[in-house]
């Protein structure tokens, strides 16, 4: 995307993580917490299944954010996040951003992750620069 | 009863992971990710790094194991069994690239109660060999029913 104005839109982001995504990020990431990967566990702690780790779900975040400067892994230059919502498996993912300020090359988006009505990232605030 | 505020301020030491071109893939697939330079060595190169470059959110693969000592500090007397992760900040500088050797160091920068809940807030700042500034990260853990 070339120029990005305040209150646009960056392209939505759509993901459906499979069953066993959890367990490829437990790997992945090396947090093998079980009640990411473990329905029993997480069901006998009070929670409805296993959970997605927020760390993945901010991982989504970032992808989307950098994605206005085609992915470059230099371009993000802050990212923060606040969970509150627990992320499921099978459940589609949607990150929507809306282009907060510009200043020169820098944007700064206003991001939010949800899995239909539940919000599990909000008050994201990314840096980009383009 | 009020949260124990002992740890403020408290540093733990430094902890050194080194990237790995196989760990960058792994993490860069799971997260959906396509750029050629978390993949392949020469497109990296073209594209001006070192080596094969780290996804940004890689970032929790060398500092989490960095910081997790700091959190499990009997000093900081959290309790796991109601503590949720509230929230997480990066701030990016220097690319994490392949061969590279960062050292993470955690520090406890604030505890605090509001509204029943116990705040934990950790900050940790990854170097890489040559001294310069990968990332700094914010970890806001909370603890229910302090």
């Amino acid at each position: 995307m070339s120029e990005l104005n305040v209150g646009d839109q960056v392209p939505e982001l759509k993901v459906t993580p499979d069953k066993y995504l959890p367990h490829r990020y437990a790997g992945a990431s090396g947090d093998f917490n079980p009640i990411h990967i473990d329905p029993e566990f997480a069901q006998a702690v009070g929670l409805p299944s296993n959970i997605l780790h927020g760390l993945y779900s901010m991982g989504l975040v970032a992808r989307a954010s950098a994605a206005v400067a085609d992915g470059d892994p230099r371009a993000l230059k802050r990212l923060s996040v606040q969970f509150r919502g627990m992320g499921a498996p099978e459940q589609e993912i949607a990150v929507t951003g809306t282009v907060k300020s510009v200043d020169g090359d820098r944007v700064t988006i206003d991001t939010v992750a949800t899995q239909g009505e539940n919000q599990i990232i909000r008050n994201a605030e990314a840096e980009v620069q383009l | 009863m009020g949260i124990k505020t002992d740890a403020v301020g408290k540093e733990w030491p430094g902890t050194t992971y080194q990237v790995g071109r196989e760990k960058i893939k792994e993490y860069a697939t799971v997260l959906g990710l396509d750029n050629p330079v978390h993949f392949d060595v020469e497109a990296a190169k073209a594209a001006g790094f070192r080596d094969v470059v780290a996804p940004p959110m890689f970032a929790v693969v060398y500092s989490a194991p960095a910081v997790a000592p700091a959190m499990l500090d009997p000093e900081v007397g959290m309790n796991f069994a109601t503590m949720v992760h509230g929230g997480q900040e990066f701030e990016w500088s220097e690319p994490a690239c392949s061969g590279d050797e960062i050292t993470t160091t955690p520090k406890c920068l604030e505890i605090y109660e509001k509204d029943g809940k116990g705040f934990y807030v950790f900050e940790s700042v990854s170097v890489n060999q040559d001294g310069a500034q990968v990332v700094r990260a914010v970890w806001t853990n909370i603890v229910r029913g302090v």
